[in-house]
């Protein structure tokens, strides 16, 4: 009876130190549970069905794609607002790729690389021009989409050809009832943890975002380390577009252009702050999912489409109210 | 054999003359005292000794040889400790990862993953060496809570580690109470005890003297002094500073000194 005393309160006390060292994320997974049982109480039907989870994984990937590597970029201080048109142009060049007759793997590739050149030309731009980030990034979301339409004249492009292919099945397949693609996700959401939390990378994201000088004092190549972070979230964001691609069977040039404030409410809902030096993965996760089951559920249960941005807007204004709150208390 | 010798080294920012054709010799062991008024270019000449600022022109040797790299990595493998004015700390980090910021550990087949656990228990077993040993914090506490001094220990922290030749300490004792001045000049001494050598930046020339083997004076990005201790009283060094600060010229001067004890 005792031992079991012991193993249980040595099991009480390492769960209340998990959710100590996690409380920014925590704080995201409460507000989730506290979300979803609201929604099932109001709508039970839609919300104890698994379609409406399957829907929403079906594009759920998409947040996640861009909130995790947007973790490091606002981590070490900067900001990116060019990531929806990134998505466009990785969108565009898969689509593209393949209409040409290429095979959808090299297509990815240059997808990818498309998502790598964008970002070294973010991280170039803000560190050796030493422009602002805002602006920058800002810049090149309108440079991005304006080179999209002026290259595709408002036209899309299929890629139905692709549909029912191996590559369509390991990508955006089903397994069971689960979109494959949220494997996909949770993969891309765990190696970002590892990148943040066990590797140097990650380690020298923080410290530059903490403090830039000391950083530099100490040997950690801060452009470059910054130029790495706006290259991940290049190749995150092209990933996303041809998901997108892949999941509606089209390019439009307007595609990933609807991302830019979900994508960085999840972040700031997940728990990372604005002001550098500290993040969380998993908060970036858990954010993407309040968002996605916020947009959904709030129809679901009877709202019209135009509350959502209400209550994204208030979301993100109480979720930064409580960082600020937090900090205080914590130090 | 000097450990460090810079010949002729010249900062531009700019329009602004920083250094101005500085040369400066460093033995092995000895503590260097680098003195001037504010805007005399000691912390720009720390910067460029430990990597972080790139000499505009001049020669930096190191154990003899001549330097054709000199970067922070460079320095840091030549085992140049620096511990900043503003201590270059990562405030919201924990001691641990300010202690290796910039030098994670981590095995040599890791791809850059760290050894959190052994760093941890090295930080760990740093902090009760310097006598960082409060119940209040461990090596995952963030730095926000420590007060001054205890800052300046995870600064000092990091050089015990890293096993430096040369320590260069740029103002250590800034807004220190008396208490934790006094750990930086027992580290200081230690340092020297161990046979290494130590360059010292310091407003305080009492407590320059105290510590140090050799005094170089910096005026306007030049160098109008260098005396060993044993060739010049506290009052006389004084002296020497209050005429090199009315001086207008910024050759190298002649101090009239009297070999004797020191005043204090």
């Amino acid at each position: 009876m005792n031992k079991l005393t012991i193993k249980n309160n040595s099991v009480v006390s390492f769960l209340v130190g998990v959710i100590k060292d996690n409380m920014m994320p925590f704080r995201a997974a409460v507000f989730f549970i506290a979300m979803m049982a609201i929604f099932m109480i109001a709508k039970p039907d839609v919300f104890l069905d698994f379609r409406i989870y399957t829907a929403v994984f079906v594009s759920l990937p998409l947040i996640v794609f861009m909130s995790i590597p947007l973790v490091f970029i606002i981590s070490s201080g900067q900001i990116d607002l060019s990531f929806p048109s990134v998505f466009g142009m990785g969108a565009w060049v898969f689509a593209a790729s393949v209409a040409a007759g290429l095979s959808p793997v090299i297509g990815l590739m240059a997808a990818l690389l498309t998502g790598v050149a964008c970002g070294i030309a973010n991280g170039l731009l803000v560190t050796t021009v030493g422009l602002s980030p805002l602006i920058t990034t800002l810049g090149m979301n309108f440079l991005l989409r304006g080179i999209i339409h002026v290259g595709r004249a408002g036209y899309g492009i299929s890629v139905v050809q692709l549909m029912g292919t191996p590559f369509y099945k390991v990508l955006v397949g089903r397994l069971g009832a689960l979109p494959i693609q949220m494997i996909w996700a949770l993969l891309f959401t765990f190696i970002g943890w590892l990148l943040y939390s066990r590797h140097r990378f990650g380690g020298h994201i923080r410290c530059i975002g903490d403090n830039q000088d000391s950083s530099r004092e100490m040997g950690i190549r801060v452009d470059w380390i910054k130029t790495l972070a706006y290259i991940y979230l290049g190749i995150g964001a092209s990933i996303a577009g041809v998901f997108s691609t892949l999941i509606l069977y089209t390019f439009y040039p307007t595609a990933g252009a609807g991302y830019l404030l979900l994508v960085l409410a999840s972040v700031f809902i997940g728990g990372t702050p604005t002001w550098g030096g500290v993040g969380t993965i998993l908060g970036g996760f858990i954010g993407a999912l309040d968002i996605a089951f916020i947009e959904t559920g709030i129809i679901a249960i009877g709202f019209t489409g135009f509350w959502t941005q209400v209550f994204f807007g208030l979301i993100i204004v109480l979720s930064l109210i409580m960082h600020r709150t937090y900090k205080r208390a914590k130090y | 054999m000097a450990l460090l010798e810079l010949k002729n080294i010249k900062k531009f920012f700019g329009k602004v003359h920083a250094l101005d054709g500085v040369n400066l010799e460093v033995k092995q062991p000895e503590v260097l005292a680098l003195l001037g008024d504010n805007g005399a270019g000691k912390s720009t000449l720390a910067k460029i000794i430990s990597g972080v600022y790139a000499p505009s022109s001049g020669e930096i040797y190191f154990d003899g040889k001549l330097m054709t790299k000199w970067d922070v990595q460079s320095a840091r493998s030549k085992g140049i400790e620096t511990v900043y004015q503003d201590r270059a700390l990562a405030e919201q980090q924990s001691i641990a990862s300010n202690i290796f910021m910039g030098r994670e550990l981590s095995g040599s087949m890791s791809m850059g993953f760290i050894n959190l656990k052994k760093q941890y228990e090295e930080a760990g077993n740093l902090m009760r060496e310097i006598g960082l040993t409060s119940q209040a914090f461990t090596a995952k506490t963030p730095l926000l809570t420590l007060s001054g001094g205890e800052l300046q220990g995870v600064a000092i922290a990091r050089a015990l580690y890293f096993k430096a030749r040369l320590v260069i300490l740029d103002e250590p004792v800034t807004a220190l109470s008396l208490s934790e001045c006094e750990k930086v000049y027992n580290f200081i001494d230690k340092v020297k005890k161990g046979g290494l050598s130590c360059i010292l930046i310091c407003h305080n020339i009492y407590q320059a003297f105290n510590t140090a083997d050799r005094f170089v004076v910096l005026d306007r990005g030049r160098n109008v002094l260098n005396i060993e201790k044993k060739d010049i009283s506290a009052q006389q060094l004084i002296d020497s500073m209050q005429e090199i600060a009315h001086s207008a010229h910024t050759q190298e001067m002649t101090v009239p000194v009297k070999k004797g004890k020191s005043n204090i």
